[in-house]
């Protein structure tokens, strides 16, 4: 019988190695999966390449991630926030690699990597500071910048219910990274609100089927609230 | 002369966004054009993390942080409204399918380039967001933004000294003095505050205007 529920976040990571390349779901906080992210924090894995929107906000999640000196490498589009002084301070002192990339070049580059896509062309970015170096080539009447996937050991997504095949619904917003980070890792891990019987989330509205995710845990809303 | 206050401002680029556009406006002061869209004309607002058919801000007590709005405040759908992820919101942007954006700016140059992303300065953090693909990918690209720097210096200028974040891509500059179109030939003046003259708008704008009286929108 394929199970591929597990206990705790904790045992959801067990086997998340020093330097590993992590997909972190969410845009700001929503759909950030918390409880994973400080389970990562608890297994002490270094010299993590964190692939997220943002760099952290606040004290929780990313920033604590940062803040444990667990990070080395932040590939996201958006790291300046109001809230984000861990980020901040860590990239000013220089013990913090960030690689800026557009939001749209940054899903794209995802999403390639789960299609199994070997490059792509995108019109963003063309004529600016952030295609400097990269190659470029005109198609048709447009300037196009040419962009690689990026592949990851992990992602962790937060979903709102999963079930023991794997498959999964979200809420909302906090969608966002979920379903492409879910195909551009080698093992994605989600951690969801509610787990249902097999059959009870309609077959039309899977937003991520089962074969891209190996691994669910649930951490209700309602235990989050308590904690 | 009356400079037009924030609201004006935002009220004016609704003026031009007609019933039917999907529009994306841009984190800060092109989020208050939502709050001016004339009643009974319907528009559907995208964001980038992966909504179309945003509704007003929730009432006080009523905010959830899963429903949120690319500056990350809490918003509520309209009915009609759909969620989708991150690639497929990129998709509608770049892929032409967005009507209007509207961006702010710290400079457009008389070509239509636009830098709002990052002064240069060594000690900035750089943060790009969505507005690259913004500025490549929606059919029409309008700038809202104050005419003068702090130091009273027009931000309208022949070329960008501030890193671009997208080339010969913005239509129309909404300023707090002005409305502009970019054209082929140059900048074209649309509108003008109450009360100001075009040559002492021309006086405060750092390149050459034109100027039709009957051009006037």
């Amino acid at each position: 019988m394929i199970d591929k529920f597990v206990a705790t976040p904790a045992a959801a990571l067990a086997d998340v190695p020093d330097g590993a390349t992590i997909l972190l779901g969410g845009f700001g906080t929503a759909g950030l999966p918390e409880e994973l992210t400080d389970a990562l924090i608890a297994r002490g894995a270094k010299g993590l390449t964190i692939v997220n929107n943002n760099a952290g906000n606040g004290e929780g999640g990313l920033a604590a991630l940062i803040a444990a000196k667990c990070v080395k490498k932040i590939i996201c589009s958006f790291p300046r926030q109001a809230d984000s002084w861990h980020f901040d301070k860590a990239y000013r002192s220089g013990e913090l690699e960030l690689e800026l990339v557009p939001q749209g070049t940054l899903a794209e580059r995802i999403r390639a990597a789960g299609a199994g896509i070997g490059a792509f062309y995108t019109p963003t970015a063309f004529g600016t500071k952030l295609a400097e170096g990269k190659e470029t080539r005109r198609i048709g009447d447009r300037d196009y910048v040419l962009e690689f996937p990026i592949h990851a050991d992990y992602a962790l997504i937060k979903a709102e219910r999963g079930d023991r095949w794997g498959n999964l619904t979200y809420r909302m917003t906090a969608r966002n990274f979920g379903p492409i980070m879910a195909m551009a890792a080698r093992c994605t891990i989600a951690q969801v609100n509610e787990t249902v019987e097999l059959g009870q989330i309609d077959p039309e509205a899977v937003v991520t089927p089962g074969i891209f995710v190996k691994r669910v845990v649930k951490v209700s809303r309602a235990a989050r609230k308590a904690a | 002369m009356k400079k037009m206050d924030r609201n004006q401002m935002a009220a004016r680029v609704a003026r031009d966004i007609p019933e039917g556009a999907y529009v994306n406006l841009g984190i800060g002061l092109p989020t208050l054009v939502a709050n001016h869209i004339p009643a009974g004309r319907e528009v559907i607002l995208h964001s980038e993390n992966g909504v179309l058919g945003i509704g007003p801000r929730p009432a006080k007590g009523a905010e959830d942080y899963d429903l949120i709005n690319a500056g990350k405040e809490p918003v509520t759908l309209l009915a009609g409204g759909a969620f989708f992820h991150h690639a497929d919101s990129f998709g509608m942007i770049r892929g032409r399918h967005l009507d209007f954006c509207v961006l702010g700016a710290f400079q457009v140059s008389v070509s239509g380039d636009i830098a709002n992303w990052h002064t240069g300065a060594p000690d900035a953090i750089p943060a790009v967001g969505g507005a690259m693909d913004l500025a490549v990918g929606a059919k029409k690209v309008l700038v809202m933004m104050e005419h003068l720097t702090k130091e009273g210096t027009s931000k309208i200028v022949e070329r960008c000294s501030y890193p671009l974040t997208g080339a010969a891509c913005v239509n129309r500059i909404y300023t707090d003095l002005a409305v502009i179109d970019v054209r082929a030939d140059g900048l074209h003046v649309i509108d003008m505050a109450e009360g100001l003259e075009f040559d002492e708008l021309q006086k405060l704008t750092g390149v050459p205007l034109h100027y039709r009286e009957t051009a006037k929108a």
